[in-house]
């Protein structure tokens, strides 16, 4: 069964944009990432055109937030007030990268920056990542206790001024660190159409010292508004939100998110980690390829003016 | 509705002396206007027509131009990155074309050029650009082959069927990806490899139905559309958690 999208102007079949919705939604609920990062190349490859992936994904991961965040609320796992210092420089940071982006578009290059900052950001986070939970996996193998982490080591980070009481994060840290992760993610989601959880996440975890039951809460917390903004740029500068798509991502979407954070609750931290960072490396790789082949046809063409 | 009505009749009328000069060939579409509706998945038009006595019959159909940039890769430090742009104007977003068994071949070239039979008789005006003419070739065929593989552009040209000794007919397809606009399909009667007759058909492709409204509410309101969007996408949140609780 077909439906024609009324902004990105291509018919696609119902059921697998559905099917989309529900697999990426499911990966949401699990990890707390938006799963834009996943969704945005796969609507690529369905033939939507990049703008209009880019500004519906964003729209789609506001509503897979909310109904993600939800869950981890009544659980008591969003730290409300993290989340409120980290959408400060989100919100600085994605209007900033409004304008970058619309910069790079007009050198002709913003593919390329698109798919390197894919490389470079999920290549660090993913490499790192996997390393921690080997290590952690094979610690608790082994019967030792994990003593874990940088949460109570001390480095230049803790020295910075505007020290800020987390309770729920069970942190004493300055309030330039989260808005710093902020900015630094609401320049990259504006860049790669992503809510950028999957660079909060870590970063939440290794920058800021945050315990995990909390930060996947926060992530989405946090997600639904910098997404929000997106979306209404998007809309608003460059009418390339598909409101048509977006449903029915978001029908999918949601179905998979309450399915995955069930499935989350049930898997163990590491366990966890490792999964999200060999999902990580397998994107960076399949994106790594393609810029590395030679392309099937070396010419590409688009129109001016028009999406 | 009106105006397109309205639209039709000026645009049958601008074009009508040309057909009444030319007897001997007439050629009409089964539709005028295809609406894209939310369950468009693209569409067969038929053309025909009859001629007076024998000779060949080429159709040609022109969607509407557009400005095109084509753009080349290179590998920069191992890397493939666009490095070379060319940008076309007057690139038609639709051009297939349909013929009688060898009647292209049969065409004298300065009549396919002046009709533009074959996509390599296509007008197609490129901007200032710091590469020479010889360099731009690759770049209008590059153009060429992306749209043919879009299904924009056809590869070979359509059967047309003769019916008896003077009714012909073709299906021209339009695939989901078609822009919308004014087409114009212009019908030959090709004799001794040249065009003694010709007649033109307009035909209009717009969106309709919902799916128009909501592309236009998102063209006119883009702020509106905008809060919608977000609105749309918080209570779909809210009402899936809402549903899952109640099952669980």
């Amino acid at each position: 069964m077909s439906i024609y999208l009324p902004i990105a102007e291509i018919s696609v079949n119902i059921f697998v944009i559905l099917g989309l919705g529900v697999g990426v939604g499911m990966l949401s609920g699990i990890f707390g990432v938006g799963g834009g990062f996943l969704m945005t190349p796969l609507l690529f490859f369905l033939g939507i055109p990049a703008p209009v992936a880019v500004g519906t994904e964003a729209n789609q991961i506001v509503a897979s937030s909310v109904s993600g965040v939800l869950a981890h609320w009544r659980r008591g796992n969003v730290d409300v007030k993290m989340g409120i210092f980290l959408l400060i420089g989100g919100l600085i940071g994605s209007t900033a990268g409004v304008y970058l982006f619309a910069w790079l578009r007009t050198l002709g290059q913003i593919d390329l920056v698109i798919k390197l900052s894919y490389v470079v950001f999920l290549g660090i986070i993913g490499t790192l990542m996997m390393i921690e939970s080997i290590k952690a996996m094979f610690q608790s193998r082994s019967g030792a206790v994990l003593t874990a982490s940088k949460r109570n080591q001390h480095n230049w980070l803790h020295g910075l001024p505007f020290k800020v009481r987390f309770r729920r994060s069970k942190l004493y840290i300055s309030a330039l660190l989260p808005i710093g992760v902020g900015i630094v993610v609401g320049v990259l989601s504006a860049i790669m159409g992503v809510g950028g959880g999957f660079v909060m996440v870590p970063a939440m975890i290794y920058l800021l010292g945050m315990p995990t039951s909390v930060v996947v809460g926060t992530s989405l917390f946090q997600i639904i508004f910098v997404t929000a903004n997106a979306t209404f740029f998007q809309a608003y500068l460059n009418q390339t939100v598909d409101i048509a798509l977006a449903i029915l991502l978001l029908v999918g979407g949601v179905v998979g998110a309450q399915i995955g954070t069930r499935m989350g609750s049930k898997l163990r931290g590491e366990q966890l980690r490792g999964l999200l960072a060999a999902m990580v490396l397998l994107v960076c790789g399949k994106l790594l390829f393609d810029l590395l082949i030679e392309p099937e046809d070396i010419y590409s063409i688009g129109l001016i003016g028009g999406h | 509705m009106l105006m397109y009505r309205f639209l039709l009749a000026l645009t049958l009328m601008l074009f009508l002396p040309l057909s009444a000069r030319a007897e001997s060939l007439v050629a009409d579409l089964s539709e005028h206007m295809v609406a894209i509706t939310t369950g468009f998945t693209g569409t067969e038009l038929l053309l025909f027509g009859a001629v007076d006595g024998d000779g060949d019959i080429v159709v040609v159909t022109h969607g509407p131009t557009e400005e095109v940039v084509v753009r080349k890769k290179d590998r920069v430090a191992g890397i493939w990155m666009n490095t070379q742009a060319v940008t076309f104007e007057h690139v038609p977003s639709f051009y297939q074309i349909a013929e009688t068994e060898g009647a292209v071949n049969a065409m004298a070239l300065s009549m396919k050029r002046r009709h533009k039979v074959g996509v390599r008789h296509l007008r197609m005006d490129y901007q200032e650009t710091p590469l020479e003419d010889y360099q731009i070739r690759p770049f209008r065929e590059a153009l060429i082959r992306n749209k043919q593989r879009m299904e924009l552009y056809s590869e070979e040209p359509g059967l047309i069927e003769r019916r008896g000794k003077n009714l012909f007919r073709t299906e021209v397809f339009f695939p989901t990806n078609i822009p919308t606009g004014t087409y114009i399909i212009e019908t030959l009667l090709v004799k001794d490899g040249e065009v003694v007759s010709a007649q033109t058909t307009p035909l209009f492709i717009n969106k309709l139905g919902l799916g128009a409204r909501i592309f236009r509410f998102a063209n006119v309101y883009p702020a509106s559309y905008g809060i919608a969007a977000i609105l749309i996408a918080v209570l779909a949140g809210l009402f899936a958690n809402w549903i899952f609780r109640k099952l669980s």
